[in-house]
C-alpha cells in the first residue's frame, strides 16, 4: 500500500483545519428553567376532557360520601318499622310532581305520620334512610377498595422489582408461584376464601388483596426486564451503584406511569369484586352498608320499589366509569412518548 | 498524547491476557464472542479497538469493566486482578477508576432523572453523605468541562440533542476522575460534524485529566484521529495491533488492509483511484486458531502462520 514510512494520511490532514466546534455548542439553548415533568403531566391530563370530568365526578362522590352521612338527620342503621319502603321525597322537586313522596296518588309520608320529613332516596324495607345508607355504603366500598389496592400495589411493586431484577432462579420460583395463584379464577378464589374466613370488613380486604397484587407485579416485572438491560442501568452498574439504588432510583421511576394507571384501574375492579361478594350474600354483615350489600338488599324488591336498588347501582356505575376514564386520561398524560 | 498529571510508573494501566468470553446459546451451541484476546493500555493513552459488527468489541469492553463474568483469562487493572470475584475494596477501586460511555444517546440516560442527578450518579454511589452544595458544584464544573451550560442542569434527557446527551454521558463517566474510560461506539450514533465535536472534546479532557481511553469503533477513520495504539478485531480475535502510525503505514494483515482501503480519502486524486479491498477469511483460507502472534516491528504484531506472514509482508 505504501512504501514510505510516513502515513499517507498525514499530508492530507495538513490540508484541513478543525472547525471551532464550541462556537455552536449553545446555539439551541432555550429557556427550560420552568419545566417540570409533573407540571407537563398535569397540563396534559387537564387538557383531556373526559379525564377532567371524571376527576370532578369522583371528587364529588367522595366528598358527598364523607359529608352526607355526617349531616344527615338519619343514621344509616336506625330501624323504624312504621316508615318502611317510603318512596323518595326531595324538597324543590316535589313541587314539580316528581319525588314528592306519593305512590299511586297516595302521600305515603302523610300516611306514615311524618308529613314534614324528607327521605331523598326513600326508605328501605326496615325503614332506614336510603340516602344516608347509599353514601355510607359508598364510603365503606371506597375504603375497602382503597386499602386492598394500596396494599396490593405495594406488595406487587416489590415482588415485580425483585423478581425481574434478580432474574434466574429467584424469578423462576416467584413466577411459578404467581402462575399457580392466578390460574385459579379470581371469582372462585375470592368466593372460596371468604366462605372459609367468614365475611367481615377485614377479611374482605384480605381477600381482595390476595388476588389484587398479581397484575401489578406482572406489569412491574415486565418494565424491570425492559429497563435492566438498557444502557442507563448498565451505566449505573459500571459506576458501582448498589442493586438497591438501581432498583429504586433508576428502574422504579420508569415503571411509575404503568403503576399509576394499573392502580387506577384496580380500584373499580376491587369495588366491583366487593359488590359481587355482597351480591352473592358474602358481603359485610348488616347493619353496615356497602354498595354491594345495598344492591343485594334492593334487588329483592326491585320490581316493587326500584329506587332502592337504583340509587346504589347508579353510584356504583358512575364510580366505575369515573375511575376508568380517570385511568385512561392518566395513561395518556403520563406517557413520555407523547410529550 | 500527553499524559499530564499522571505519574509514569512504566507499567500498563490495564493488562488483558488470553481473555475468552463464550456464550451458550439455545441448542447447545457456544458463541466464541471473544477468543484469546490480549492487549495492554498504558496510563493516559488512547487505545482504539476496531472491527466490523459482531467482531466482539463490545463484549471485550463489557468484560473489562466487569458487566459480565468472563469465561477465562486475566484482567489486571491498576494493580488489581479484576478477572475473578471482586472483593469489596477492589470493586470500589474498579468502580471509581474505570467508567464507560455508551453508544445510544437515548437509552444511555434515564428519561426520568434530571441531568444533574444523572451526572452525579458516581458521587451518590461512592460519597453518599456529600454536602449538597459541593455535589452541585462538582456537577457544574463537569458540565462546564464537557461544554454544557449550567442552566441545563435541571433538564430531562428528552430535552437534549443527541450530541448534548453524549456530553451528559461523558460527564457522568468522568465525574469520579477515572483512570480509564471505555467509550463503546460513543460517537457512532451521531452525525459526522457532531462526531468531530465529541472526539475533540474527549481529546481535550484527556489532556487535562490524563485519563486513558479504550475507544471502540467500527471504522478506522475516527480511531486513527484519536488513538495512540490500535487493535484490529475480527471474529473474536485481535488480528493486528500496534501504534497508530505503524498500523497505517505498514498494514500487514489483509483484514486491516481492507479496513484501511475503505476509508474515504480527502485528496480527490487519491480518492478516484481508491479501490476497497475485499476480505473473506474463509475464501482466502485464513484460520485464526492456526496462527500465532508475530512481532513485525516494535509494538506492531500480527496474528498469522509463518507462511502467511511471509506472503503478507513481502
Ligand atoms: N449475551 C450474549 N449471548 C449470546 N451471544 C452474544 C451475547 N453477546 C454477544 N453475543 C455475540 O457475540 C458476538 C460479538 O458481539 P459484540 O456485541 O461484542 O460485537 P461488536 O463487535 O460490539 O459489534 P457492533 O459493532 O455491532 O457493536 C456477536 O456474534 C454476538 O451475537
Ligand atoms: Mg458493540
Amino acid at each position: 500500500m505504501t512504501t514510505s514510512n510516513a502515513s499517507p494520511f498525514v499530508d492530507e490532514d495538513a490540508l484541513f483545519r478543525p472547525a471551532d466546534f464550541m462556537a455552536h455548542a449553545d446555539t439551541d439553548e432555550r429557556e427550560y428553567a420552568n419545566y417540570s415533568y409533573i407540571r407537563e403531566t398535569v397540563n396534559r391530563f387537564l387538557s383531556n376532557k373526559g379525564a377532567l370530568v371524571s376527576l370532578v365526578v369522583i371528587s364529588l362522590i367522595v366528598l358527598v360520601a364523607i359529608i352526607a352521612p355526617l349531616v344527615s338527620p338519619y343514621s344509616y342503621s336506625d330501624v323504624n318499622s312504621s316508615i318502611t319502603n317510603l318512596p323518595p321525597r326531595i324538597p324543590g322537586l316535589e313541587q314539580l310532581g316528581i319525588c314528592d313522596g306519593t305512590q299511586n296518588g297516595v302521600d305515603l309520608y302523610a300516611e306514615a305520620g311524618i308529613p314534614n320529613e324528607y327521605h331523598f332516596f326513600g326508605t328501605d324495607g326496615l325503614g332506614r334512610d336510603v340516602w344516608t345508607r347509599v353514601w355510607e355504603g359508598t364510603r365503606i366500598s371506597l375504603v375497602i377498595a382503597l386499602i386492598a389496592v394500596v396494599v396490593g400495589v405495594l406488595i406487587g411493586i416489590v415482588y415485580g422489582l425483585v423478581s425481574g431484577y434478580f432474574g434466574g432462579k429467584v424469578d423462576i420460583v416467584m413466577q411459578r408461584f404467581t402462575e399457580v395463584l392466578s390460574s385459579i379464577p379470581q371469582l372462585v378464589i375470592t368466593t372460596l376464601l371468604i366462605v372459609v374466613l367468614q365475611p367481615g370488613l377485614a377479611n374482605i380486604v384480605i381477600v381482595l388483596f390476595i388476588t389484587g397484587w398479581i397484575d401489578m407485579s406482572r406489569i412491574v416485572r415486565a418494565q424491570v426486564l425492559k429497563c435492566k438491560t438498557q444502557e442507563f442501568t448498565l451505566a449505573a452498574r459500571t459506576l458501582g451503584v448498589s442493586s438497591r439504588d438501581i432498583i429504586f432510583k433508576e428502574i422504579l421511576p420508569n415503571t411509575m406511569p404503568q403503576v399509576v394507571v394499573t392502580f387506577m384501574f384496580s380500584i373499580p375492579n376491587a369495588i366491583f369484586l366487593e359488590a359481587f361478594l355482597a351480591f352473592i350474600g358474602l358481603g359485610i354483615p348488616a347493619p353496615t352498608a356497602s354498595l354491594g350489600t345495598m344492591i343485594n338488599d334492593g334487588y329483592n324488591a326491585a320490581m316493587i320499589y326500584p329506587y332502592q336498588v337504583l340509587a346504589p347501582v347508579m353510584v356504583l356505575a358512575i364510580l366505575m366509569l369515573g375511575f376508568n376514564l380517570f385511568g385512561d386520561g392518566l395513561r395518556d398524560a403520563l406517557d413520555p412518548e407523547r410529550s | 498524547m500527553g499524559a499530564a498529571g499522571v505519574v509514569e510508573q512504566g507499567g500498563p494501566l490495564l493488562s488483558v491476557r488470553n481473555l475468552r468470553q463464550y456464550f451458550k446459546i439455545p441448542g447447545g451451541n457456544v458463541v466464541k464472542a471473544v477468543d484469546d484476546v490480549s492487549f495492554d493500555i498504558m496510563p493516559g493513552e488512547t487505545f482504539g479497538l476496531v472491527g466490523e459488527s459482531g467482531s466482539g468489541k463490545s463484549t471485550t469492553g463489557r468484560a473489562v469493566i466487569r458487566l459480565d463474568d468472563i469465561t477465562s483469562g486475566s484482567i489486571v487493572f491498576d494493580g488489581d486482578d479484576i478477572s475473578g470475584k471482586l472483593s469489596k475494596e477492589v470493586a470500589q477501586r474498579l468502580r471509581t477508576n474505570m467508567s464507560m460511555v455508551f453508544q445510544d444517546p437515548m437509552a444511555s440516560l434515564n428519561p426520568y432523572r434530571k441531568v444533574i442527578d444523572t451526572i452525579a450518579t458516581g458521587l451518590d454511589a461512592h460519597r453518599p453523605h456529600m454536602d449538597r452544595r459541593e455535589r452541585e458544584e462538582l456537577v457544574y464544573q463537569m458540565m462546564d468541562r464537557v461544554g454544557l451550560s449550567r442552566s441545563q442542569a435541571n433538564r430531562y434527557p428528552s430535552q437534549f440533542s443527541g450530541g448534548q446527551r453524549q456530553r451528559v454521558g461523558l460527564a457522568r463517566a468522568l465525574i469520579m476522575n477515572p483512570k480509564l474510560v471505555i467509550a463503546d461506539e460513543a460517537i457512532s450514533a451521531l452525525d459526522v460534524s457532531i462526531q468531530a465535536q465529541v472526539v475533540n472534546l474527549m481529546r481535550d479532557i484527556q489532556q487535562e485529566t490524563g485519563a486513558a481511553y479504550l475507544f471502540i469503533a467500527h471504522d478506522l477513520s475516527m480511531v486513527r484521529y484519536i488513538s495512540d495504539h490500535i487493535a484490529v478485531m475480527h471474529l473474536g480475535h485481535i488480528v493486528e495491533s500496534g501504534r497508530t502510525d505503524e498500523i497505517f503505514s505498514h498494514p500487514v494483515h489483509p483484514y486491516t488492509r481492507s479496513l484501511i482501503s475503505a476509508i474515504p480519502r480527502f485528496n480527490p486524486q487519491v480518492e478516484r483511484d481508491r479501490h476497497p479491498l475485499v476480505y473473506d477469511a474463509k475464501a482466502q483460507g485464513i484460520r485464526y486458531d492456526e496462527g500465532s502472534y508475530h512481532i513485525v516491528s516494535g509494538t506492531h504484531s500480527v496474528l498469522a502462520t509463518d507462511q502467511q506472514l511471509e506472503a503478507w509482508v513481502d
